[in-house]
């Protein structure tokens, strides 16, 4: 399928809704847990049988988003969004048929293993095309669309919980509630494919940058630089970072503030959690636009170096003062949203567009990495401080202490970055009808 | 240039665009909002 070019006068701001719709859809993925007791109850499961669909579809995510990055290039984003459609949706339809007929495997493969791969082709279906769109604010634009994979599960939960409380939580309500989400998801995800187009000039803005300015390095070459490297190990610190508040968020805020005079309720704690929710969508807009004006290694030394001390200030004063928890938790959440909506445009300032989706999507192996890592830390020691016969905010102690070491590698990761060096470049047309350097195969 | 004809308007099919994915953000968003105010009434 060759990838379909703008007729002239094509606005590019049809591009970020078509990115959007996409996004919004698949972001569905964090709402999985709304399902959960439905099917624990109506299928006889437990929580980590019930966790499978979930896990399997990030796995897949990861690695569709890895392997199938060349394919994306070479087929375009429409080719892409027509696949991440056909699968997301599939993958409820074959849930919904699974949850009916009382089959679980049958919801873990279409969910998880089906649907997972329409997570991870969506997820990078739109980015090359938007950084090629957008040179001169590459930040902002796909700050938009991996805006849109966070807000997607705010959709998808309301929602989601009212059709189940509709349909009914039994075999059969989940199974219409799987039916609907697939249909109205195909139709939802339609618009990305029918409205995405490829620039057709180098230059989509007058007067604006070229979408191939500077240097240009495919997939295969930028996994052997260091500079890839050093990159995956900055994602994965500030997501490793993000994930140890996240994933213990309503206990932690419970525990912190449980032995003071103003103790946190269930309640309170879940509008914690909605907040930060905000905070990491707020942060995938806000700070990825913001590196447009001061630059890609600048805002990872913000989001690490900052971060690392909004950890201390929590682990040193957090129990003391209300605000100041919340306050650190939200800035350390918004970094760890802006630093998944960065990462494609700081790949481009030193890769180019050429194969950008490729490189990202070989990238996210990185946040596969941390999604283990994050909860492993913070649960296990968790556990082992609770064994130790501590409690409050001493269960977390030591995990934040680990948090701001893995800040500060992270730190020195991105310092380490460097321009690639100009035998990992595609020579330019004219270089090789020169026989100045050779077209690589 | 005479004989060049201008490309389409295509204000409404942007405006369009951006009501269909905008408008199911404002509603996960407006729950959002009910949700979190939690933190400081519940």
């Amino acid at each position: 399928m060759s990838p379909p070019v703008a007729p002239p006068g094509w606005s590019r701001w049809l591009v970020p809704p078509a990115a959007l719709s996409v996004h919004l859809s698949i972001g569905q993925a964090y709402a999985w847990s709304v399902f959960k007791p439905s099917l624990e109850s109506a299928l006889d499961l437990n929580g980590t049988q019930s966790a499978l669909p979930f896990q399997l579809a990030i796995v897949m995510l990861g690695l569709s988003a890895a392997f199938g990055g060349t394919l994306v290039e070479r087929n375009g984003p429409r080719w892409a969004m027509t696949v991440a459609l056909i699968c997301f949706s599939s993958g409820f339809l074959i849930a919904a048929l699974g949850a009916q007929t009382e089959q679980y495997w049958l919801i873990v493969l279409g969910y998880g293993f089906v649907g997972g791969i329409g997570l991870g082709i969506g997820y990078i279906s739109p980015v090359s095309t938007l950084i090629k769109w957008f040179p001169d604010r590459p930040g902002m634009a796909t700050g938009i669309a991996i805006m849109g994979f966070g807000g997607g599960a705010l959709i998808a939960s309301p929602w989601s919980a009212q059709m189940l409380e509709s349909f009914g939580s039994d075999h059969s309500g989940i199974a219409l509630a799987f039916l609907v989400h697939g249909l109205s998801y195909a139709v939802f995800m339609a618009l990305g494919v029918l409205l995405v187009r490829v620039p057709r000039t180098e230059k989509p803005v007058e007067d604006g940058p070229s979408a191939f300015e500077g240097v240009q390095v495919s997939a295969a070459s930028a996994v052997r630089t260091p500079q890839f490297w050093c990159l995956w190990i900055v994602l994965c610190m500030n997501v490793t970072a993000g994930i140890g508040i996240l994933e213990k968020a309503a206990p932690m805020i419970t525990d912190f503030f449980a032995d003071t005079s103003t103790p946190v309720s269930v309640s309170a704690a879940a509008g914690f959690v909605a907040l930060l929710s905000a905070a990491n969508m707020a942060g995938r807009i806000g700070w990825s636009s913001t590196s447009d004006l001061i630059g890609r290694k600048n805002i990872y030394r913000v989001y690490l170096g900052v971060g690392a001390v909004m950890y201390l200030l929590i682990a040193s004063f957090g129990d003391s003062s209300k605000p100041l928890f919340i306050l650190c938790a939200l800035v350390i959440l918004s970094f760890y949203g802006g630093g998944f909506a960065t990462i494609p445009a700081y790949l481009k300032d030193l890769f180019g567009t050429y194969q950008v989706g490729a490189i990202h999507g070989r990238l996210l192996t990185a946040w596969s990495t941390a999604g283990v890592l994050g909860p492993l830390i913070v649960n296990w020691i968790a556990d082992h401080q609770k064994e130790a016969g501590k409690h409050g905010s001493a269960l977390y102690g030591l995990s934040f202490m680990i948090m701001i070491g893995l800040l500060v590698i992270g730190f020195v990761a991105n310092e380490f970055v460097r321009p690639v060096h100009p035998r990992h470049h595609i020579p330019a047309p004219q270089e090789v009808a020169d026989g100045r350097r050779e077209q690589p195969a | 240039m005479a004989g060049e004809s201008s490309p389409p308007d295509r204000r409404a099919l942007i405006a369009l665009s951006w009501v269909w994915v905008g408008a199911p953000l404002c509603y996960g968003l407006y729950e959002l909002v009910l949700k979190a105010k939690q933190l400081f009434t519940g």
